[in-house]
């Protein structure tokens, strides 16, 4: 038998353990218990910073936190949402309309970044399938919740330092204005 | 004359029941197909239809029956519709002449368990094989779509090539069992199977019928990954169907031969013949069904390489290395 002839008789032979391994391999795969989650019946529990089902949270005050500010929508590289902003009597500032177009929203989670006040938050909640295209436009009403959602004792005005829900100086991080006057020699 | 009727009566009997058995096992092959792979890499296949998913073939059928029929618009109409049917049928005739059990004895008359004992049966099935050729070159060629007519090409090339392994491999056979009967065949393997004597020509047959029904790792004529689906790329609806059921059905056939050749036929201990016989053959689809999990597919020079200048040489060399050994131990 030549060299060369050898050779291939041994690269039969390595080839053929080579196929029947591959064999042996999927065998064991066969009999070993499938990763497939049964999804209606079984749902994971996605984690806390899951990116889905965007809402529009509250203060730990009750009152809304988003300013209408823009940044969300600024940020959003979808242009899925819109506002109109508006001011109330006491000057704080509030969107008078917020919509957020989900059939479009690629759930990149931007708009919650760039959100100054922690209004706009991601949830869990994966499960927003619709029938009708247009019932995937969410309103104000269907975006705005109850509670705070993920940071729930921040407060934008108490640090924010600017004068509507409490004088110039009562914020968290502020001491009270100086009187320039008492600063004279 | 009674008694004509009576066999009449018998072999319609048999016809429809080796007719409804093949046709649903060749659906249950699909959903089993489906199943195992599934296992294979780690998932469940289909179990939403029926209890563990056992109505999938129904909804499939339905599926397919209910699917728009499409014909493109500058094909061959008439061989586009023959072509599924070229493809299917010849699959089912094969199965007329493997015996599938012992000869029952009903009322007083000899039963055979073989639709036709054809003293020509291996001949027979190499030339419905040869035939079934044609659905492939003829379904990519009526299709005119540049996927469908190298499906249709590389499948004529590799059935070619292959049927001569397949047919040269089978000829120590016809040796040992000194007839083409597949009757005759199974009776000389009462003691001992084939395969013991000769087990080159089973490896080189086995080859070869994987290569015949164009399952992976032999499946250029569609390989998905380059020809869309090949041949079949612009069937729809149950004509698809066709094709497909015909290629399941080819499993079942080929896995049966396998049987008969090889293994033995209905021979086996304490088990019913006709339940050895199925459990053969069926043992024969799982492989081809773990094989598809397992393999990749061929490159068409390898194809090539391996059917012209390996399998054909063994199975000359092996015919020979038969012929020296009968005249010897005569
Ligand atoms: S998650 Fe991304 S795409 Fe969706 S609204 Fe926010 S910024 Fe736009
Ligand atoms: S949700 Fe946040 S970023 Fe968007 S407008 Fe309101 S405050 Fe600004």
């Amino acid at each position: 038998m030549s060299v060369k002839s050898a050779f291939h008789f041994m690269s039969l032979f390595s080839d053929t353990k080579a196929i029947l391994g591959g064999f042996r391999i999927t065998l064991s795969h066969m009999l070993r218990k499938p990763v497939t989650i049964q999804y209606p019946e079984q749902k994971r529990t996605p984690s806390p910073r899951f990116r889905a089902r965007i809402v529009l949270t509250r203060d730990p005050d009750g009152d809304e936190r988003c300013v209408a500010c823009y940044l969300c929508s600024a940020a959003c590289p979808v242009d899925c949402i819109s506002m109109q902003s508006a001011e109330r009597e006491d000057g704080r500032r509030y969107a008078e309309w917020f919509r957020i177009n989900f059939s479009r929203c690629i759930f990149c989670g931007l708009c919650a970044e760039a959100c100054p006040t922690m209004a706009i938050q991601m949830t869990p909640d994966y499960e927003i399938c619709k029938r009708d295209i247009m019932d995937l436009v969410y309103e104000k009403e269907d975006l705005l919740i109850d509670g705070c959602g993920k940071d729930d004792s921040y407060n934008f005005y108490k640090h924010a330092g600017i004068g509507v829900t409490q004088p110039r100086g009562a914020g968290l991080e502020e001491s009270k204005p100086v009187d320039v006057r008492t600063l004279m020699p | 004359m009674t008694a004509f009727y009576l066999d009449i009566a018998l072999f319609a009997a048999k016809l429809g029941l080796v007719f409804f058995v093949i046709l649903t096992l060749a659906a249950y092959l699909v959903f089993a197909e489906r199943k195992i792979l599934a296992w294979v890499q780690d998932r469940k296949g289909p179990n939403r239809v029926g209890p563990f998913g056992l109505l999938q073939p129904l909804a499939d059928l339905i599926k397919l029956l209910t699917k728009e029929d499409f014909v493109p618009a500058a094909a061959d109409k008439w061989l586009f519709y023959l072509a599924p049917a070229m493809a299917a049928i010849p699959a089912i005739l094969i199965f007329a002449v493997i015996p599938f059990g012992a000869p029952l004895t009903i009322a007083g008359r000899q039963l055979p368990l073989v639709v036709a004992d054809l003293n020509v049966g291996l001949l027979f099935f190499l030339a419905l094989s040869s035939i079934a050729v044609y659905g492939v070159a003829i379904g990519g060629w009526a299709s005119n779509s540049k996927y469908s007519l190298l499906g249709g090409i590389r499948g004529l090339a590799q059935l070619i090539s292959y049927e001569l392994s397949m047919g040269l491999s089978l000829v120590p056979i016809v040796m040992l069992a000194r007839s083409f009967s597949l009757t005759d065949i199974v009776e000389a393997q009462a003691t001992v199977p084939f395969i013991v004597y000769q087990p080159l020509a089973f490896i080189i047959f086995l080859i070869s019928i994987t290569a015949e029904c164009k399952r992976i790792p032999f499946d250029l004529p569609e390989a998905e990954g380059e020809l869309v689906a090949g041949f079949h790329s612009e069937y729809s609806g149950m004509r698809f169907g066709l094709f497909f059921v015909g290629e399941y059905i080819n499993i079942i056939v080929l896995g049966g031969l396998a049987t008969t050749f090889f293994l033995g036929g209905w021979h086996g201990p304490l088990l019913p013949p006709v339940v050895w016989f199925s459990l053969k053959t069926l043992a024969f689809a799982f492989f081809f069904i773990w094989m598809r999990g397992t393999l990749p597919r061929l490159r068409y020079d390898q194809l090539m390489h391996l059917g012209w200048k390996v399998l054909t040489p063994l199975a000359l060399v092996n015919i020979l290395v038969t012929g020296w050994w009968l005249v010897l131990i005569r």
